[in-house]
């Protein structure tokens, strides 16, 4: 289906010297359509812009009126306030811990299910793989009581463990990844990998692995993020005020040192960075991904 | 070796206990290479579910015995006030949110798909929204909308009008919330519809063309009947993603959900009972009605939009019809 995307640009190429008139129409249409985009894109932006603005300004700039629009100067002592309020670096390296062992695991377990799935026969295959389907339809929200119950059992309770064990795998990457497997991985390879005497395994990292380098990439950078971003449960099982997440800190401080405005943009800005980063460096592969997921989906 | 094997059946193949066993060996690694995802969710997905359904019927706070009460905490919910306000409140942000977002949404996926330039850049500007986390940027939010010394309402003062009470006030704090749903999804659904658009064939606005079509008919008889399937499900996941609502809530107004819980929604109630009032066994219960309002809500947008989308195809053909 995505074949048939580069047919419009020609089509809308071939048309345009063809007739002046349409040309210049053409022209004022597009200036319109990029200055409606553009209003679009400043909305989009302008959260960012204005985060960045009251993280470099004190809390009376930001309670002054009229507003200041432009960068003030205090960014630098806005940080050093929120390192002393609360432990916001520890925070930063549970949530990288976090985020990169969830991305890593992810990755592993879900192509390695995602390749059998693809480019084997078991008995019960078909009927794993709906099973794996349908728990995608189960809400989240449903198993938050019983989840911090069976960790506090464990006594995983407060723990990064708690975090990163329960998404180690996941339905949504292993359908994901499965249905680029099927499409990319020839089968002739992994017949041939055989052939040669290498078994699952092998063939799975000699073969596998390397054709579905761009699925993963996009997985890694979803999970990385989703994980980042994660609330909801971090707020529920992160009971150590020492062991938090930059989410649950953000809103420790948030909730604490209300009346520092700049301080706490300063701490929201650091959550956010790194990530912004992280799907920059990313983007290409991680628009495509989402909006093919839809289309398939 | 195995290349030969079916011509020259070994001794090993021909003995069928030995053929199961290198059968077995063959599947056994499949099994354990998909084995991770199954016992994850067989403990930490299936067992809290069924562990929910107990404890929906139980009185528990954590500590101490379980005594069961049956349908009792059901009973209650049904006559919980302050349920039905955060049904109410989720609903209603949902609406606010939904609609002006699936159309904004759709309107930037039409103007992207026009060919022009610097597409890759706004794309991702339009998706950056999306990537950022909510805590953050509730915070940014709940300045920009502050009553006192929020942006918004120091314009306001500018233009000589009135300011709004956004964060004090029951539809102040619902439209507070709904903006935030839209700043943050419109981009993620526009990206969506756009992939749709470009997956239209072409060859069907050709043919709107030579048949005199206006933009108005192409947009309504083509274009939308086409991405009938992606509506669905930008419609569902919006749906989830609303009844689910909680992040925006809880950073901007806290575990109470504002002045008058206004801005009180399912899961923030959930939360608000299972965590800060240990009241494991309502907790559940609420997260079971929540369940059965998404289950029915997923049928009712299923039937609305295919529905629709059904009477929609055959007028096109009888239009032609016509026309020749």
């Amino acid at each position: 289906m995505t074949a048939l995307a580069p047919i419009p640009p020609k089509s809308s190429v071939d048309e345009q010297p063809r007739n002046r008139h349409y040309v210049a129409r053409g022209r004022v249409s597009t200036i319109v359509t990029h200055l409606c985009v553009i209003i679009g894109v400043l909305l989009s932006i302008f959260p960012f812009y204005w985060l960045i603005v009251m993280s470099t300004s004190t809390t009376g700039e930001i309670f002054g009126y009229p507003p200041k629009l432009t960068f003030g100067s205090s960014f630098l002592e806005n940080v050093r306030n929120v390192v002393s309020s609360v432990d916001l670096l520890q925070a930063l390296v549970n949530t990288i811990i976090v985020s990169t062992l969830c991305a890593v695991l992810v990755m592993f377990f879900d192509s390695l299910a995602a390749f059998a799935f693809a480019k084997f026969d078991f008995p019960g295959r078909k009927w794993l793989f709906v099973l794996l389907i349908a728990t995608m339809l189960v809400p989240g929200s449903l198993s938050l009581v019983p989840s911090f119950i069976l960790m506090s059992a464990l006594g995983w309770v407060g723990t990064l463990q708690a975090l990163i064990v329960p998404g180690a795998a996941n339905a949504f990457g292993i359908f994901l990844l499965r249905q680029m497997a099927a499409g990319s991985i020839p089968d002739e390879l992994v017949e041939s990998a055989r052939i040669d005497g290498a078994g699952f395994f092998t063939t799975y990292w000699r073969v596998g692995v390397p054709l579905l380098r761009g699925g993963l990439a996009f997985l890694g950078i979803f999970t990385f993020i989703a994980a980042w971003n994660d609330y909801v449960w971090p707020l529920i099982v992160l009971v150590d005020p020492d062991r938090q997440t930059l989410q649950t800190s953000l809103q420790n401080l948030n909730s604490v040192y209300l009346t520092d405005y700049g301080m706490v943009m300063a701490g929201a800005l650091i959550s956010v960075i790194p990530l912004i980063g992280v799907f920059i460096i990313g983007s290409r592969h991680f628009i495509a991904n989402i909006a093919a997921g839809a289309i398939k989906g | 070796m195995s290349a030969i094997a079916p011509e020259h059946p070994s001794a090993a193949e021909r003995d069928p206990r030995a053929r199961r066993r290198k059968k077995l060996r063959e599947v056994l690694p499949l099994y354990v290479a998909i084995s991770p995802f199954y016992l994850l969710f067989a403990v930490f997905g299936l067992f809290p579910i069924l562990f929910s359904i107990v404890l929906s019927l139980t009185d528990w706070d954590g500590m101490g015995d379980i005594s069961f009460v049956g349908l009792a905490q059901y009973q209650f919910l049904l006559a919980d006030g302050r349920f039905w306000n955060a049904v109410g409140n989720t609903f209603i942000i949902w609406f606010l949110s939904t609609v002006p977002m699936l159309f904004l949404a759709m309107v930037i996926a039409f103007l992207l798909h026009q060919n022009i330039r610097f597409t890759k850049f706004y794309r991702v500007a339009f998706f950056l929204p999306n990537v950022t986390s909510m805590v953050a940027m509730a915070i940014v939010f709940g300045s920009v909308f502050s009553d006192t010394f929020g942006l918004v309402n120091s314009a306001l003062t500018a233009l000589g009008l009135d300011t709004v009470p956004w964060l004090s006030s029951p539809w102040g704090i619902k439209l507070t919330i709904a903006m935030m749903v839209i700043w943050r999804f419109t981009g993620y659904n526009a990206i969506i519809y756009l992939a749709g658009l470009q997956s239209i064939p072409t060859d069907m606005y050709d043919a709107a063309k030579v048949d005199g079509a206006s933009m108005r008919q192409v947009f309504f008889r083509i274009t939308v009947p086409m991405l009938r399937p992606i509506i669905l499900f930008t419609v569902i996941t919006s749906t989830i993603g609303g009844l689910s609502l909680f992040t925006e809530s809880q950073v901007l107004l806290g575990n109470s959900g504002g002045a008058g819980e206004a801005g009180m929604t399912i899961v923030l109630y959930q939360y608000n009972q299972a965590f800060t009032q240990f009241d494991f066994g309502y907790g559940s219960a609420i997260a079971w009605a929540l369940f059965l309002i998404a289950a029915v809500f997923a049928i009712i947008n299923w039937r609305l939009v295919s529905g629709r989308g059904d009477d929609a195809a055959p007028r096109i053909s009888r239009k032609k019809e016509a026309r020749r």
